[in-house]
């Protein structure tokens, strides 16, 4: 008896002991930042809907070019990143049965240098030296400490990173012939697309530094916007995988059934990760010097993505549907009502789930040349990443949260909190549906992204966006209350609710489920297959915007 | 049953990816609706000393046909309130003296990216009389939102 519990301990301490604290530190150290950041940025984001209204005027000493920076940087970069990282991390220790001391150090070491990057980053933008908004496009010259952050940002990625793939890399050596467990394959992918990613932006961020110095007299432009994409995209997809991570694994177990599936899954995170990176130059369809042949590649290839999000629709459905008929849901629909609609940690990520269907939609319009023209630098945009980021994504970490943090926390969700929780879901989805709707709508008649005022002297074209503006306030300050009712729910589970064990929610596969073939591990053939993907949309067009490129921009400062 | 289902699901979705494929494809080579995507550089920091930026404004080409050709700086369009008759078919020739702007009309398919050290080009009918406005829809500096013009058809 004495020998088992011994071996039990050995084998699988959580059943016992719950998480290794050291574990739960590390991931619990980046959700607070994450909470922090999505405070600040969701008062921002208030902010900015107040002043296009033309609600409130902002003092002097704060410019709207600036809330934008921030808000973008605080809550694209900065809230997903440190959340998917806490997150991610927390599912490789309960995966591979924790962390290995080293990999710790490496993901505090991570910490470190991303919160010093961005705290260079954000000091320059408050002291207006960097309002060259969150994708920076040279030849806007911000101040170089800002992009000398930005390096600090990514090499706090690369060292988390470095400490997933020797994880993953020393589980592998121990258990040959085995497929990693769920959960750890998907970190894998994620952290797989963080470094492919990252590559692109670091290339430009480090032009840049030199050239915003004065060291160097001129940019190329162009080579600079398309790097920039190379990772603004790849980005998005990142959320998407680290979001479907959860539906899948997370979100059956919680109504009660099996996930779908193992290889099917294991597939679609493949396609993710080698098909992902050359989804960035749909933001780039109405671009000079860039034929429409390459443009009409690249439909495809951002189109080729719409795929794997085929699979997971289809895979999802499945499984409620099989789950709810379990339940002893009868007739067409009957299933529906079998799922656990009054519990947060479903509600939340099924909300994510449907609105993805229009947030696809909205994809499939913004990579298609002619419509992309239509909607290009329109609030129709900023429309489909609200949707998109701001509920497919942001609603399934909320969701993950009720969950998540009391397990790290070693504490419980009561019903006082999912409680709280679906309440927080409504007023999120409410006011998304409300400013996301309204700026789909205006942008359709044409009014831009990104500016400040858009009454243009009272031209009778930009009167009839007022009323829609009037909208994203009210959707904004409903969102801010979901902000603040969501970081009290995420700091009282973390330090509040009452002590006890919270359980992971893991689902296993069917009973008569064939288990993942090992091929789905060679990650050497996915990398060579995604830089293969890369070059053959990049090689063209970067070759030719450095072959035939004009005279070189120097460093401009415009605000 | 599920396995026979979810092909179908795949094909069918696939198969509505694809004939999208091929409409935007015939539209942007055989009707020539694709995208502004001119190809032809210029010294950003010499705009208006190169032809034919050395001399922006509203030229008659043809019958009916006009080029304008214009310069966009923080926080303007050069030339600006233009004006062309009914029907005009106006081809509009741009590149950028400083940062990167957008050219927009609303009520209009015309968008278009403008950057500097690349001329960028964009047509368009215009059949309806009216003022139409004009904005820059990149951001491009402090004073972005007040950086719009007209174009008055009659």
């Amino acid at each position: 008896m004495e020998q088992s519990l011994k071996e039990t301990i050995r084998q699988d301490p959580k059943k016992i002991l719950g998480v290794n604290p050291l574990d739960a530190k590390v991931s619990l150290s980046y959700l607070t930042v994450a909470f922090v950041s999505l405070l600040i940025g969701g008062i921002l984001g208030l902010v900015q809907g107040l002043e296009r209204a033309g609600l409130i005027d902002l003092p002097s000493w704060l410019n709207y070019y600036q809330v934008l920076t921030a808000h973008g940087l605080l809550l694209l970069l900065v809230f997903t990143a440190t959340f998917s990282i806490g997150y991610l991390y927390a599912n490789l220790s309960h995966a591979l049965g924790g962390l290995l001391p080293k990999v710790r150090k490496f993901a505090w070491v991570g910490f470190v240098l991303m919160i010093i990057g961005v705290a260079m980053a954000v000091t320059m933008i408050v002291l207006n030296e960097a309002s060259v908004l969150y994708t920076f496009y040279p030849p806007l010259a911000a101040h170089p400490i800002f992009y000398i952050g930005l390096v600090f940002v990514v090499l706090g990625i690369w060292a988390c990173c470095a400490g997933v793939f020797i994880n993953y890399r020393h589980w592998r050596k121990n258990h040959p012939g085995q497929v990693t467990p769920l959960l750890a394959y998907f970190t894998m992918a994620v952290f797989v697309l963080w470094f492919f990613a990252t590559i692109g932006v670091t290339i430009e961020v480090f032009t840049l530094i030199p050239w915003s110095m004065g060291l160097v007299e001129t940019t190329n432009v162009m080579v600079g916007r398309t790097l920039f994409w190379w990772f603004g995209h790849t980005l998005v997809n990142i959320w998407y995988l680290v979001a479907i991570s959860a539906w899948y694994v997370f979100v059956p177990k919680i109504i009660g059934g099996r996930h779908f599936s193992d290889k099917l899954i294991r597939l679609v995170v493949i396609l993710v990760v080698v098909l992902n990176i050359p989804g960035g130059f749909h933001h780039q369809i109405i671009d000079p010097a860039i034929s429409q042949s390459i443009k009409f590649l690249h439909v495809f290839m951002s189109l080729s993505i719409a795929v794997p999000s085929l699979m997971t629709a289809f895979a999802m459905f499945a499984v409620f549907e099989r789950t709810g008929r379990k339940l002893g849901g009868k007739g067409l629909l009957g299933w529906l009502k079998k799922l656990p609609w009054g519990d947060v940690r479903f509600l939340a990520p099924m909300i994510a789930m449907i609105s993805f269907i229009f947030g696809g939609a909205g994809g499939i319009v913004n990579t298609s040349n002619q419509l992309n023209q239509v909607i290009h630098n329109t609030m129709w945009v900023v429309g489909h990443f609200h949707i998109t980021v701001g509920v497919s994504v942001v609603l399934t970490f909320f969701g993950i949260c009720y969950w998540l943090i009391p397990y790290l926390a070693k504490r419980k969700l009561t019903p006082k909190m999912n409680k709280l929780g679906i309440i927080q879901t409504v007023i999120w989805t409410v006011g998304m549906i409300i400013m996301s709707g309204s700026m789909h709508i205006v942008g359709l008649l044409g009014d831009p992204r990104r500016t400040s005022d858009t009454t243009y002297g009272g031209h009778e074209a930009a009167a009839g966006w007022i009323p829609f503006e009037m909208l994203f306030a009210v959707g904004a300050t409903l969102l801010l209350i979901g902000v603040i009712i969501q970081v009290y729910a995420v700091f009282n589970m973390m330090f509040f609710a009452p002590k006890g064990l919270t359980e992971y929610p893991v689902a296993e596969p069917e009973d008569d489920a064939t288990p993942a073939p090992m091929w789905t591990e060679r990650w050497g053939l996915w990398i060579v297959l995604l830089l293969a993907v890369v070059a053959m949309a990049y090689v063209v067009p970067i070759v030719d915007m450095i072959l035939n490129a004009p005279p070189g921009s120097p460093p401009i400062r415009t605000w | 049953m599920q396995h026979r289902l979810e092909e179908m699901w795949m094909i069918v979705s696939v198969g509505i990816l694809v004939v999208f494929m091929i409409i935007i494809g015939y539209q942007t080579f055989a009707m020539g609706m694709g995208p502004p995507s001119h190809s032809e550089t210029i010294d950003p920091q010499k705009v208006e000393e190169t032809a034919p930026f050395d001399e922006p404004g509203v030229f008659e080409t043809g019958e009916n046909k006009y080029e304008v050709v214009m310069i966009l700086q923080s926080f303007g369009f050069t030339p600006s309130n233009i004006e062309v008759p009914v029907g005009a078919e106006v081809e509009f020739v741009m590149t950028s003296k400083d940062v990167t702007h957008g050219f927009q009309v609303p009520g209009t398919n015309i968008n278009a990216m403008v950057m500097p050290g690349h001329i960028q080009k964009i047509s368009h009918t215009f059949d309806e009389p009216g003022n139409y406005l004009v904005i820059c829809n990149e951001y491009c500096g402090i004073g972005h939102q007040a950086m719009s013009t007209t174009i008055t058809v009659k």
